[in-house]
């Protein structure tokens, strides 16, 4: 085991030492645990039900995204009003979101599990898992290396900084957010409706 | 180290090969249909409802969001330190992301053991190299397996590094914040991943 302790006193970092704080990571080590085991639970740890949403026959995946970002978005949008949390939002980049997510997705077909799901499929004992994180590592070392070009070309196009969806519309955060869930929800119903899963 | 030129025409020249390769061994591969194989454990709304309350305690109690492609960069840094540490030091990326053992880092190693926990309680523990989807459509090559999805990975973490997170990051903990960076790279996923997906399985 790593002593934090020690490791931050030993760091040649200024700013952030390199382990983070015993407690962060126990913290960090009991969520990642639940939430492996939901995907598990979940079939998302398995190739067939990722590819088959992918497929467009299987809709698992999408069901499972749509109820979590309801659900997590009318508890995160009252715990922010009342200063109890604080939101994360990455900057839009209209070029860099539009391509990087393509990129993604096409990789996410060829391996069929995607980052978070490979992870809980090599805790299910499917080992293929293995060939995509490895990828994954290589592939995050070669972004690394075309980081500064990017940065100053793709990341550049169409960049509007933090904007959340609410700010489009002329009407209250929390009216859009009650809106936008029932919305999502009655995706959700229809999809209930018009898949076999 | 090699130029951003050669890597680029290595990589391509690789994921070029990888589909021909594909391309060949579908040939004899039959139709399949995903849903003739296993489907989740538990109700998918029971479970995307879990992870969204898991969200709330993850903001509240960490002051975090659920992701996961960041690990394979900072697993990626701590290779790389190894390997070429100056080098390393000199990227833009790691010098706005200094590798570290962080909240997120652990988190994705105990996604690990929280699947495994899942799979060997539930009797759903695979033990297995090939998806059996997989088997029934290119057969029973491993190498085969490995050859497409090690590019596919490569691909992945490409796309989530330019587009600011994966399928996690993205998909759930930014859309629920109604980040609309997170909502256009997760449709452009999703649009990217079908059409892969289809040609792979149904031509």
């Amino acid at each position: 085991m790593i002593d934090p302790g020690k490791a931050v006193k030993q760091s040649t970092e200024k700013s952030a030492p390199r382990v983070a704080a015993a407690p962060t990571l126990i913290a960090g080590a009991m969520f990642g645990l639940v939430f492996g085991f939901l995907l598990q639970k979940g079939g998302v740890g398995k190739y067939n039900v990722l590819i088959g949403q992918l497929l467009l026959q299987d809709w698992t995946v999408v069901k499972i995204m749509l109820t979590a970002i309801v659900v997590g978005m009318i508890g995160v949008f009252p715990l922010h009003h009342f200063a109890k949390v604080n939101l994360h939002i990455k900057p839009t980049r209209i070029g860099a979101n539009i391509i990087g997510g393509l990129v993604f997705g096409a990789g996410f077909a060829l391996v069929g599990y995607c980052p978070g799901t490979a992870a809980a499929a090599l805790g299910q004992g499917s080992w293929d898992a293995l060939f995509g994180m490895a990828g994954l590592i290589v592939g995050s070392w070669i972004f690394a290396e075309f980081s500064g070009l990017t940065k100053r070309t793709i990341e550049k196009w169409g960049d509007l900084g933090k904007v959340l969806l609410s700010d489009l519309l002329p009407v209250p955060r929390g009216v859009f957010v009650v809106g936008f869930a029932l919305a999502l929800s009655a995706i959700l119903m229809i999809l209930q409706q018009f898949t076999i899963r | 180290m090699l130029s951003p030129g050669h890597l680029i025409s290595r990589c391509a020249a690789y994921f070029i090969g990888s589909l021909l390769f594909i391309g060949v061994a579908a040939d004899a591969g039959a139709s399949v249909d995903a849903l003739d194989y296993p489907g989740p454990a538990w109700s998918p709304y029971l479970v995307g409802a879990a992870i969204g309350v898991l969200s709330w305690l993850t903001f509240y109690f960490s002051n975090k969001t659920i992701g996961a492609s960041s690990f394979y960069a900072q697993l990626a840094g701590f290779l790389g330190k190894l390997i070429a540490p100056r080098h390393m030091a000199s990227l833009t990326y790691f010098k706005d992301n200094p590798p570290r053992v962080s909240w997120g880092f652990v988190f994705v190693v105990a996604t690990i053991v929280g699947g495994a926990i899942a799979a060997l309680t539930g009797g759903e523990f695979a033990n297995e190299w090939l998806p059996p989807i997989w088997e029934a459509r290119f057969g029973d090559s491993v190498a085969l397996r490995a050859a497409i999805a090690f590019p596919g990975g490569m691909l992945m973490a490409f796309g989530a590094r330019l587009a600011g997170g994966c399928t996690s990051g993205h998909g759930i903990s930014g859309t629920l914040q109604l980040n609309m960076a997170s909502w256009i790279a997760v449709i452009c996923i999703f649009v990217g991943g079908v059409a892969v997906a289809l040609p792979l399985f149904k031509l």
